[in-house]
């Protein structure tokens, strides 16, 4: 079980507490987790990465594990501690904006 | 007795404010979508209760938001959780594509950036949308970068009319201070083919098919803040307004000049007439005087605020050239907001009421056709666009 933190406007657009749990198949990466984040709740569907290029929006960030990942590509394995569920993948929105 | 539903968008979420016929209490329902930008809600004139609302944000992008029932609760179309994992996933509300396929659409060309240069055309927001005269499952998007999208499964999946960027004159549609935005969409409710839509900065565009083709409509258009004046692409329109008796008669609000069409926009000529300035963004018209107008003049280029701290709804009752200030119940001193394209609207009850809302987050509204103006609500965020329906 991956777990997943949504920063707060996209709590509230999906109707869901600060965390999520999502059942990825196979590898898990940032596409993996994302793809099955969208395919559960389908109103994150172009929040969080472009829906035609999937690059990530530039005012977020993806963390883990205390680093920033939002660079790593996305097929990359996610740190094992995310696989097995011990710690989240954070989406993080930028601090910014009045 | 008949009830008026006022649908504000402001930067910060949307706000609905209900009343009976008399309009002099007024409940407000909101923020809904607290912290997001409301650029525009519009109601179904079919199903006055079927709502679509744009919901945007520079950090998560675009959302499209319907309520079926007046506002109260609102949904993400066919963004419902899915009940299983491996279900089919339903269509993306908020995928907007420019149609560049070879069956159907137009090659994505360039527009001119600030600098002259060109850039591609990228999606950023939703700017205005306009529910169908006849379907309620039917409602068109003008959008930034400028172009006309349309949906016919109640805002689940929208599909480009790509003639309008295909056009040919995309390489000249530059900016305005706001981007590259398609804010007016009007349709003709006595031909169902015939679409006018507006572009800052391009201009006005008019279809007679149903958006296969359109033809710029420009002129007599005079700027002077492109090469050629007079030229038929380049024009900053602010707004656009037509009463739907008269669906050839146009008014329009451009960065300056107030102008007006009677042939359908093959032509306008320029009715400033006596207005203090002729800039400005907002401009409607009376819901039962086609010949009655307002406008709300604003100081420009650089300070965006009513002339001498004053704000004033000037009124004519000729269809343009000769103006009369409204000033009772407004503030009249030391009063500097704007007044955005979308953020005025009519009632059309017997006595028409005006509305229009503030960047300082006041809603006024007039009950007597303008003589005479109140906050229906004040200290709203602020408003980006205002909407109003007359409900049975």
């Amino acid at each position: 079980m991956i777990r997943v933190i949504l920063p707060q406007h996209l709590r509230t657009l999906a109707r869901v507490g600060s965390e999520v749990e999502l059942e990825v198949e196979g590898r898990v990466t940032q596409r993996s987790v994302l793809d099955a984040l969208e395919a559960r709740y389908p109103m994150l569907r172009g929040t969080i990465r472009d829906h035609v290029t999937q690059q990530r929006r530039p005012f977020l960030r993806f963390f883990a594990c205390e680093e920033d990942l939002s660079h790593e590509p996305p097929d990359a394995p996610l740190p094992d501690s995310v696989a097995s569920g011990a710690e989240p993948f954070l989406i993080i929105g930028a601090i910014a904006g009045g | 007795m008949s009830k008026v539903r006022v649908l504000v968008g402001t930067r910060k979420g949307a706000f609905v404010l209900e009343s009976d016929g008399k309009r002099e209490k007024w409940d407000v329902s909101g923020p809904h979508f607290a912290g997001w930008e409301l650029y525009h809600i519009k109601g179904s004139p079919v199903d006055p209760n079927r709502l679509y609302a744009s919901h945007t944000s520079g950090w998560y992008g675009q959302i499209i938001q319907r309520s079926n029932d007046g506002g109260k609760t609102w949904e993400t179309p066919g963004g419902e959780k899915t009940p299983e994992p491996g279900a089919m996933p339903p269509p993306a509300s908020n995928k907007f594509v420019y149609d560049s396929s070879s069956e159907t659409g137009k090659p994505l060309t360039t527009h001119q950036w600030y600098d002259g240069t060109q850039k591609p055309w990228v999606f950023k927001r939703v700017w205005h949308l306009e529910p169908s005269l006849t379907d309620p499952d039917t409602v068109y998007a003008g959008v930034e970068d400028a172009a006309l999208f349309r949906s016919t499964d109640g805002g689940k999946s929208w599909h480009e009319l790509p003639g309008l960027r295909g056009h040919g004159t995309g390489p000249k549609w530059q900016p305005g201070a706001g981007g590259m935005c398609l804010h007016t969409i009007i349709l003709d409710p006595s031909n169902p083919g015939r679409i006018y839509i507006a572009i800052s900065a391009a201009g006005a565009f008019r279809t007679d098919d149903g958006g296969k083709t359109w033809k710029p409509i420009n002129q007599g258009l005079r700027s002077q803040y492109i090469p050629d004046p007079t030229a038929e692409i380049g024009h900053c329109v602010h707004h656009v307004a037509m009463h739907p008796s008269r669906p050839g008669v146009l008014f329009m609000q451009k960065h300056w000049d107030v102008m007006r069409s009677d042939d359908a926009g093959d032509s306008w000529h320029e009715v400033s007439g006596n207005l203090p300035t002729d800039f400005g963004f907002v401009i409607d018209v009376h819901a039962h005087e086609p010949e009655t107008i307002y406008v709300v003049p604003i100081k420009s280029d650089g300070e965006h605020f009513p002339p001498e701290g004053k704000l004033r709804v000037y009124r004519s009752r000729t269809g343009g050239n000769e103006w009369e200030a409204l000033t009772k119940g407004l503030p009249q001193s030391n009063c500097y907001v704007n007044v955005l394209r979308d953020a005025m609207a009519v009632d059309s009850l017997d006595s028409c009421g005006i509305y229009f809302g503030t960047t300082g987050g006041q809603v006024y509204a007039s009950k007597d056709a303008g003589d005479n103006w109140a906050p229906i609500v004040r200290d709203l965020p602020a408003v980006l666009s205002v909407e109003v329906q007359t409900l049975p």
